[in-house]
């Protein structure tokens, strides 16, 4: 038994500790908008924030996540309002099929997070998220339009 | 269902008391009116592909499935075009493949693949508009007893021109569903467009950015179990032995299941308690006889093919081998394209729940048909009995279209525990080793030059697989795979764009025990670079620029030669590149479109940065230019990961590939700046969706070449240590 608070919430997860927290928000908690994509930490489609930080989940063991802040796409709006990374996700029509994207946008809500204001330079080092559909010219394009927002 | 979440459970049409066998396995209920069919909701359906409910929100219908690549906005616009409706009142859903039986496909294909869902269905969506427009027009008329003749429709407001009465088509849809359809409604001249040729804003983003979508790995049903299968990993083998014994004590496992002959499932209370049963189950498996196949046995074999004496011809004009033979000049060059697997991010999974009395699926499916016909199959129920849901799909390009392995496992393993429904979910690596590859394929080019370096004769051998000798072999024409010549027709929407006074085009088959399949571009992808490549060879022979060397052979193909203007022009070609920077071009006719790109590189040692792709499409009707300049950009990523990083390799009669790290895919920082020229003339529909993948590999393979004066003519590049910056 875990207890894990995700989007504010506490949950307690009766799983494993060495269940990779991605398992535990779909399979636990329900929350289905973190996606599995490689297993491995390759893609980036499972990634969520933990106290702020982009982790991907796939690979990380419940048992870490304990006593940590938890934040998936779901959590990312707040009061209903979406945060400048979704709506300029919608604003510049970046996904496709869609569903690398949440890792996507918490990976670069954390970006942001850090660097306001990154370049294209700190773009390409630290968003390494697969995108299948080959959306990348408008997550850039987005990345920028929220950095102004 | 598309805008929203999706409401899991049946998705049922209501159909009137009147309406004869529409309704037999629908849950007939609340019959409003008679011959009134009825949306879920109770809207009536004025046709099927338009629903009208009473706050005039619209209801287009869409066949067709939507993967990313835009086409439930695109085919939405087109029925809304003729409708004369309120774009924002519109929203779409998918009608079943069960409703399309039982309603005697009033929808048409299915199918999601080969760029058609727009080119090949917008004549009878825009007729689906137009016929109900008709009929909301008479149904205000007849309550108004005035004639229709005297009135107007437009944003969704029926308007009595002489009086200036209006009413809303959410008022009238009722009476307007009693009417009779009227036959052959003339459609819109298309220089009265108003929504097909804008880029309205897609239908689907908001619920991709806040979790809301549902896939079909996210579905969730009440009492539901999980499954993770794997299936033999040598092709053609069979499961021998395993024993569950060693893994159904562990958390959660609730069943070990043989499935068919060929595979093992693990179903637990969790798919991470599955997938971890799975991994400890010891499973032996019968091999078969494809266990010692490797990729260097496959490719000896493709070899033998180059040259061959017999081959399945599908062009030949004048005497090839006189005018080689004679000519001043030969050149002569071999090219090999390696399998490819799809690796969508989602990877393949299919829910079923079985009993006696009923089969439902619901999955991710590129066509839905061929996911109804594969759930039939494998349940063995008749089609009144069974039922297919569509999910939208995290990516599909190819592997979930023709191919529903996955439902027909997920429906043996329902079968096992009945009237429990069971979710199987591939893992990665499953995916990556049960794949439908793209086929592999060389190809030895030999040209000749006269002493002006004009080209007086070419003969182009393809030696390999066909993909429809082993999917759809009723398809093969006197044994021929005309789909293996796609960009080499003489004629069609896959047509040559070249004049060569002798011209020999032919395939040598050589297939494998791989299981070939419909990858994006399918095969335009390596007919793209053994032409546009050798092209470049040939004219670098003769000693002129790339770009005339090719406008003399194209002089009757202008379309052919207008987008290869229009990249040339907007790149520069001919002048001078920024410092570092070298360009290389390709053109393609494909999938009914003719498209181009320019790339600029710059080769640092073994490091290439493709820094720029300028690239044009002649779709002639451009729906949605905003998505198109998507799908160009995605599809660049696509073809730009094959060719420089990716391939599946054979051995022990195996895949060797099994995660994204030894099957790379671009990442943003790869990327180039893609500008497309959407530059539609007009008269004819060619797809968009996968054209313009073909010619991103070439004019970068090009622009190398002419960078570095290498010819590369085997791939993916990381096997000559080249990497993609």
């Amino acid at each position: 038994m875990a207890r894990l608070t995700i989007n504010g919430k506490t949950s307690e997860v009766n799983v494993d500790p060495n269940t990779p927290l991605l398992w535990a928000i779909r399979e636990q908690v329900g929350l289905t908008g973190t996606k599995y994509g490689c297993g491995v930490a390759l893609c980036g489609a499972c990634t969520v924030h933990m106290d702020g930080r982009a982790v991907r989940s796939c690979v990380t063991p419940v048992s870490t996540a304990v006593g940590k802040k938890v934040t998936t796409i779901e959590g990312l709006a707040t009061n209903g309002t979406l945060h400048k990374v979704q709506k300029a996700w919608v604003d510049n029509e970046v996904p496709q099929c869609g569903y690398c994207q949440a890792g996507m946008i918490m990976a670069v809500a954390a970006l942001l997070r850090d660097k306001p204001k990154p370049t294209d330079a700190d773009i390409d080092a630290s968003i390494t998220n697969i995108c299948r559909c080959g959306t990348f010219q408008q997550v850039r394009e987005a990345i920028h339009a929220a950095a102004k927002a | 269902m598309i805008t929203k979440t999706p409401k899991v459970g049946r998705r049922s049409f209501i159909v009137g008391a009147a309406s004869v066998g529409a309704g037999l396995t629908l849950g007939l209920k609340i019959p409003f009116g008679t011959s009134v069919v009825r949306a879920q909701d109770g809207s009536p359906e004025i046709n099927a592909w338009i629903v009208i409910r009473p706050d005039d929100t619209v209801v287009v219908r869409v066949a067709r499935s939507e993967m990313g690549q835009g086409t439930i906005t695109g085919l939405a616009q087109m029925a809304a075009e003729e409708l004369e409706c309120n774009w924002s009142k519109v929203t779409t859903e998918y009608p079943t493949p069960g409703q399309s039986v039982a309603r005697k496909r009033p929808w048409g294909n299915f199918s999601t693949g080969g760029s058609r869902g727009i080119r090949e269905s917008n004549e009878y969506v825009r007729k689906g508009g137009a016929t109900a427009r008709v009929m909301l027009v008479q149904a205000a008329a007849d309550a108004w007893k005035v004639p229709a003749s005297e009135c107007s429709a437009a944003n969704s407001v029926i308007t009595h021109k002489p009086t200036g009465r209006t009413v809303t088509y959410g008022k009238v849809a009722e009476a307007a569903a009693k009417i009779t359809p009227p036959a052959d409604v003339p459609l819109k001249d298309p220089k009265d467009w108003k929504i097909i040729g804008k880029s309205v804003k897609r239908l689907d983003t908001i619920d991709k950015v806040t979790g809301a979508q549902v896939y079909g790995a996210d579905l969730k049903l009440p009492g539901m179990l999980n499954a993770t299968i794997k299936e033999s990993p040598v092709f053609g083998g069979k499961v021998q032995s395993f024993e569950a014994d060693k893994v159904k004590s562990m958390p959660g496992v609730r069943h070990v299941l043989k499935v068919g002959d060929t595979a093992v499932a693990v179903v637990a209370d969790t798919w991470w308690q599955a997938k971890t049963a799975l991994d400890a189950l010891p499973i032996k498996w019968d091999e078969g006889p494809n266990a010692k196949v490797s990729s260097a046995s496959i490719a000896e074999t493709l070899k033998a093919g180059l040259d061959a004496d017999q081959a399945f011809v599908r062009t030949q004009v004048g005497d090839v081998k006189g005018a080689i033979a004679g000519a001043a000049k030969k050149v002569e060059a071999v090219y090999a394209y390696p399998f490819l697997n799809h690796a969508p991010m989602e990877p393949m999974n299919a829910t079923a729940k079985y009993t006696a009395d009923k089969c439902e699926v619901w999955v991710p499916t590129q066509n839905g048909e061929a996911a109804f016909a594969a759930t039939l199959a494998a349940s063995g129920l008749p089609a009144d009995k069974c039922e297919v849901y569509k999910i939208n799909l995290g990516g599909g390009f190819g592997r979930r279209g023709a191919f529903h392995d996955y439902v027909t496992q997920a429906v043996l393993i329902a079968k096992q525990v009945p009237g429990t429904p069971v979710k199987l979910l591939w893992t990665r690596e499953e995916d990556m080793v049960q794949g439908r590859y793209h086929p592999v394929m060389q190809a030895k080019l030999t040209g000749g030059l006269d002493a002006n370096g004009n080209l007086v004769g070419l003969h182009l051998r393809l030696s390999g697989q066909s993909i429809l000798a082993a999917v759809f072999p009723q398809n093969l024409q006197d044994g021929r795979d005309n789909a293996t010549f796609q960009g080499l027709d003489p004629s069609g929407d896959f047509t040559f764009g070249y004049t060569v006074p002798n011209l020999l085009i032919d395939h040598a088959m050589r297939n494998t025990h791989v299981p070939p399949g419909f990858w994006r571009g399918v095969n335009i992808n390596q007919n793209a670079i053994f032409l546009e490549c050798f092209m470049d060879e040939l004219a670098k022979a003769a000693g002129q620029d790339a770009l005339e060397f090719r406008r003399k052979l194209m002089t009757k193909h202008p379309k052919h030669l207008a987008v290869l203007n229009a990249v040339a022009d907007r790149a520069g070609w001919g002048k001078p590149a920024p410092q570092g920077v070298h360009r290389g071009l390709a053109h393609m006719m494909a999938f009914g479109s003719y498209v181009a790109a320019c790339a600029e590189v710059s080769v640092n040692g073994d490091k290439v940065k493709v820094r720029r792709i300028v690239c044009a499409t002649d779709c002639g009707n451009a729906v949605n230019p905003a998505q198109i300049e998507r799908q160009i950009a995605g599809s660049f990523v696509y073809g730009l990961s094959a060719v420089f990083m990716e391939e599946c390799t054979v051995k022990d009669g195996r895949i060797e590939q099994t995660n994204f790290h030894s099957f790379d895919s671009m990442r943003i920082a790869q990327m180039p700046k893609v500008e497309s020229i959407v530059m539609p003339s007009g008269g004819f529909w060619g797809g968009v969706g996968e054209p313009t993948i073909c010619v991103a590999a070439p004019a970068v393979l090009n622009a190398y070449a002419n960078a570095t004066g290498k010819r590369i003519r085997t791939f993916p590049l990381k096997n000559h240590g080249i990497q993609m910056v």
